[in-house]
């Protein structure tokens, strides 16, 4: 009887395409995660009540201003110049220490610059005043 | 001349263990690749040259601070004085922790300045101003 013969067929998964279904998930894991590292500037804040004293010669101040001015020393600088000035004078007394001080209107971006300068100026040692 | 064939044993690479591989290599990426936690707050990165990676992303907490001085953690918004107790229950549990700060580029300097504060109260002290990358200017 022909109906008997049908009911006689293996019912089997075809193997073959499992490889293919698990490459595609593969695929589409390795597309969707995105590896953003954070990237940024490091710093190391001073402990809570580890303020020391520093002989007024060894530190540079850095003054930003409300408006985005800055001044190195006293003296209006720009930008892209401070990394110059701060390698100067960093050259002149190893012991150097710069003193980065924001009014609390400068804005965040001016302050990051500054930092990224000091940085190229390879100046390690860095203080953060607060602001005023 | 015809040389005998010394043996008639087949040559071939089993496929069979294809997917096993397959699957090893996915649950590999699944378990190594951390998920964003969290969405925070919508804000512009400031740019800068001389920047650093971060360590790992496990040792590691974000602070946003959007341009309205608005202070986001783990997407629950904290006023500035309560930043120290929830930064320093991530220290305790994590000696190793880093802070992330990711502050809008026209935030005021007052808020940031009072982060730096709670920070010090918290003794996080490793801190890094996330920045974009800016292509060198020298």
């Amino acid at each position: 009887m022909a109906l008997r013969e049908r009911k006689a067929r293996v019912g089997a998964i075809p193997e073959g395409g499992m490889a293919d279904i698990a490459f595609l998930l593969l695929v589409f894991f390795l597309v969707t995660t995105t590896i953003d590292m954070d990237k940024g500037l490091g710093i190391i804040l001073p402990a809570e009540g580890q303020e020391l004293e520093i002989n007024k010669k060894n530190i540079l101040n850095c003054l930003i201003s409300s408006s985005g001015n800055v001044l190195l020393g006293g003296e209006p600088v720009e930008l892209k110049d401070i990394h110059r000035k701060v390698k100067d004078e960093i050259r002149k007394n190893d012991k150097l220490i710069v003193s980065v001080k924001a009014h609390e209107k400068a804005q965040y971006d001016v302050y990051v610059e500054v930092l990224d300068q000091l940085k190229m100026a390879n100046a390690t040692r860095i203080s953060i005043a607060e602001t005023e | 001349m015809k040389f005998k064939r010394k043996s008639n044993i087949e040559s071939k690479i089993s496929t069979s263990s294809m997917p096993d591989i397959i699957f090893m290599l996915l649950i590999f990426f699944m378990v190594t690749t951390v998920l964003r936690e969290y969405s925070g707050l919508p804000i512009s990165l400031p740019k800068a040259e001389r920047i650093e990676k971060l360590e790992s992303k496990r040792h590691t907490a974000h602070i946003w601070v959007s341009k309205d001085g608005l202070i986001s953690i783990e997407d629950k918004l904290f006023n500035e004085d309560d930043v120290r107790h929830i930064m320093y229950e991530k220290r305790a549990s994590d000696p190793q922790l880093t802070v992330s700060l990711k502050a809008d580029l026209a935030a005021r300097m007052e808020t940031i300045s009072n982060i730096h504060n709670e920070l010090r109260k918290a003794d996080a002290l490793k801190l890094n101003y996330s920045t974009k990358v800016k292509a060198p200017t020298q």
